[in-house]
């Protein structure tokens, strides 16, 4: 995983609420055995008409969508399936961050896994950003801080561990795998065994 | 100091290392289940650092998601009967259990299933246990007690890696469900009107624990039925204790302890349940002596309704129009009289035996309308044989439904069984995401029974006219 420390960009706009996971990423994408080039798929049925031509008036087809790299959505985005296609198309087509007041927790802990922030704001700054599309924000994980050009900045939740892995572009394994001694210890000792 | 929660009982028992501000818990998983479709990246994880899966025993791995569910004998048929990024995804699936010793429940083997179907089944899903799948439906596994819940691929391999998980340790909900449940009320009508009471999102960062008189007169099956929609509330896990119920379901079966071992293991899942004074972060008490047998509407398990009722209307809101334009449906207009092009039994949610006894007692002497296409799909080879034994599938048939091969079907749209853009189906399933079951196809939840009596009549139908 690359290292995240700032994102500095426009925004995207799509307002609709409870964006479930099957939207982000449908599942006949699902028999994809790799992790790279799901973002062609990122929001099909929404993106694409039924020939295949990309809906002029959806957001992500606009000029310039491909440079953004925040997604602005409605609350609760990420309901739904666990599907890990769903943040690795989002970071595919270059997105680095989705603003919103909440997230589905798989959805949350996936994408943290691949350098994409689930970025938590209040209502008012939710509602500034769902109603000024396309301005640039500056994201700057170290202090989990978002700063508007309205002048604005406020701190968002960010677990410790995770903002540490981000910034260090650290894989969490390689935690997990530091811990075997422990894992056989607990093993040995427990009173049950599965 | 308070009692503890079922929950926290799970939690702390499986506790490598506990959470501190800075880094999460490490938390032990007794049994990983696994499928083609969320484990093929986490198998590449393993190569590309080289790694081993360090506990094969304790993932279940079978084949369900992009499975056709025709009937497939060996890997060779694939070529005839399924498209070939699913047919190259089943076969990646078998080399790499093969690759990485775990034991494959493939075609030709009897316990090949949904998930979440065969690990009860088979006696793999236990009281106590934490069980994870890349598949947000294990919270499923919570109605024997266990802490069970959905992951990403990336947190597969961690698990296939290490045989653990990094945890923060969520918030916890009581749901008391009381009163007296109405003759031709589900387990299905309750969690589908939990859902449109909680919302979608009610539950984001919680684990739920079911409780009340209710939850304890249920069958196993019922109960599985319930804590599978957790997620659907946008909960990590549901959960309910373990009791008699539990106990006699799990009494026998091949992966259940057996002797001295069997007798400490009841011991032990008995002593379980929260503590009389447990706390919880949030308490919600629903009665369900006035429930109705409930459908969804819109196009998320929380846009739900009695089946007796109108489309609701949604005060102008975006996204309520957005979804009844997607259904085709307008405020006011009767459920009950919403024409059915599809109607499909089965998935994770509704597949087990008792669902496919109830769809056989609303068909039996009757027939699906012409206009409908009715799919009954079994969870697992075994109730497919159970069900055969029976004599189900020759009333499903004599109906003029479709009696298939078990697999997960019409639930999520990639394994062949799909909606055509515009059709209405009638689904015993968990999810009416828009596109879910095709692109364009539009879902309605509901119970088998209401599936089965909408089958009949080719319009949406209260089950309690044909009960």
């Amino acid at each position: 995983m690359e290292k995240l420390t700032h994102i500095h960009s426009r925004t995207i706009v799509l307002p609709q609420t409870d964006i479930d996971t099957d939207q982000i990423m449908p599942g006949r994408f699902l028999t994809s055995t790799t992790r790279e080039g799901l973002g062609e798929a990122l929001f099909a049925d929404w993106r694409y008409a039924d020939d295949g031509a990309p809906l002029a008036d959806f957001a992500l087809n606009q000029p310039g969508a491909a440079e953004r790299q925040v997604l602005v959505a409605g609350n609760n985005f990420g309901c739904g399936s666990s599907r890990e296609h769903a943040p690795w198309g989002l970071v595919d087509f270059g997105f680095r961050a989705v603003i919103s007041t909440q997230f589905a927790d798989i959805f949350r802990n996936n994408s943290l896994k691949n350098g994409l922030v689930p970025l938590i704001v209040d209502e008012d700054t939710h509602n500034w950003l769902l109603e000024n599309p396309g301005v640039t924000v500056d994201i700057d994980v170290a202090s989990a801080t978002l700063s508007l050009p309205n002048g604005t900045c406020r701190e968002f939740p960010l677990d410790g561990f995770a903002q540490h892995c981000l910034l260090e572009g650290l894989d969490q394994l390689g935690y997990l795998l530091n811990k075997e001694t422990e894992i056989s210890h607990f093993e040995q000792v427990r009173r049950w065994k599965p | 100091m308070s009692g503890k929660s079922l929950f926290e009982k799970v939690w702390e028992d499986h506790l490598v290392s506990a959470e501190t501000p800075s880094n999460p818990a490490v938390l032990y998983i007794d049994l990983h289940l696994a499928h083609e479709v969320t484990t093929p990246q986490a198998f590449t994880l393993l190569r590309e650092q080289g790694l081993p899966v360090r506990r094969p025993d304790l993932t279940l791995a079978t084949l369900d998601h992009s499975t056709p569910t025709v009937p497939v004998g060996s890997l060779q048929d694939l070529d005839v009967l399924s498209e070939p990024a699913q047919a190259a995804q089943i076969r990646q699936m078998a080399k790499n259990c093969a690759d990485f010793g775990i034991e494959l429940h493939g075609f030709g083997s009897d316990q090949r299933g949904i998930v979440h179907v065969i690990g009860p089944e088979i006696g793999a899903t236990q009281p106590g246990k934490t069980i994870v799948c890349g598949d947000s439906h294990s919270s499923t596994h919570g109605a024997f007690g266990a802490l069970a819940f959905g992951i990403g691929s990336t947190e597969v391999g961690h698990v296939l890696a290490t045989q653990c998980l990094l945890q923060r340790k969520p918030m916890s909900m009581a749901i008391n469900f009381n009163g007296r449940l109405p003759v031709g009320v589900t387990a299905k009508d309750i969690i589908l009107a939990t859902i449109g009471e909680i919302g979608v999102n009610g539950g984001t960062g919680h684990v739920i624990e079911y409780r009340g008189n209710v939850i304890s007169n249920l069958s196993m099956e019922e109960r599985m039925t319930i804590c599978n929609m957790t997620i659907e509330a946008g909960a990590r896990a549901g959960m309910m204790a373990p009791d008699n119920t539990t106990v006699e379901f799990l009494a026998g079966r091949p992966q259940a302890p057996v002797g001295a071992d069997w007798d400490s293991a009841v011991t032990r899942w008995l002593s379980l349940p929260s503590d009389d004074d447990a706390g919880f972060d949030r308490e919600i008490d629903i009665d369900v002596t006035n429930l109705q047998p409930m459908v969804t509407f819109g196009t998320n398990p929380g846009m739900v309704v009695p089946v007796t009722d109108p489309v609701p209307d949604g005060n102008g809101e975006p996204s309520f129009r957005k979804a009844l334009d997607y259904m085709g449906l307008e405020s006011g207009q009767p459920m009950q009289q919403t024409s059915v092009d599809i109607v499909f039994v089965g998935s994770c949610t509704n597949s087990r035996l008792p669902d496919l006894r109830t769809t056989a007692r609303v068909l039996k002497g009757r027939k699906v309308a012409d206009s409908v296409r009715m799919l009954v799909v079994p969870g697992s080879e075994i109730i497919k044989q159970q069900a055969e034994a029976e004599g189900l599938h020759e009333i499903f048939l004599a109906a003029g439904a479709e009696w298939r091969e078990a697999g997960c079907s019409m639930c999520l749209g990639m394994n062949g069984d799909n909606l055509q853009p515009g059709q209405l189906c009638v689904s015993t399933s968990n999810r009416n995401f828009e596109g879910r079951q095709g692109i364009g196809g539009r879902t309605v939840l509901a119970s088998p029974e209401t599936a089965a009596a909408s089958a009949v009549n080719g319009h949406i139908t209260d089950p309690r006219t044909m009960l």
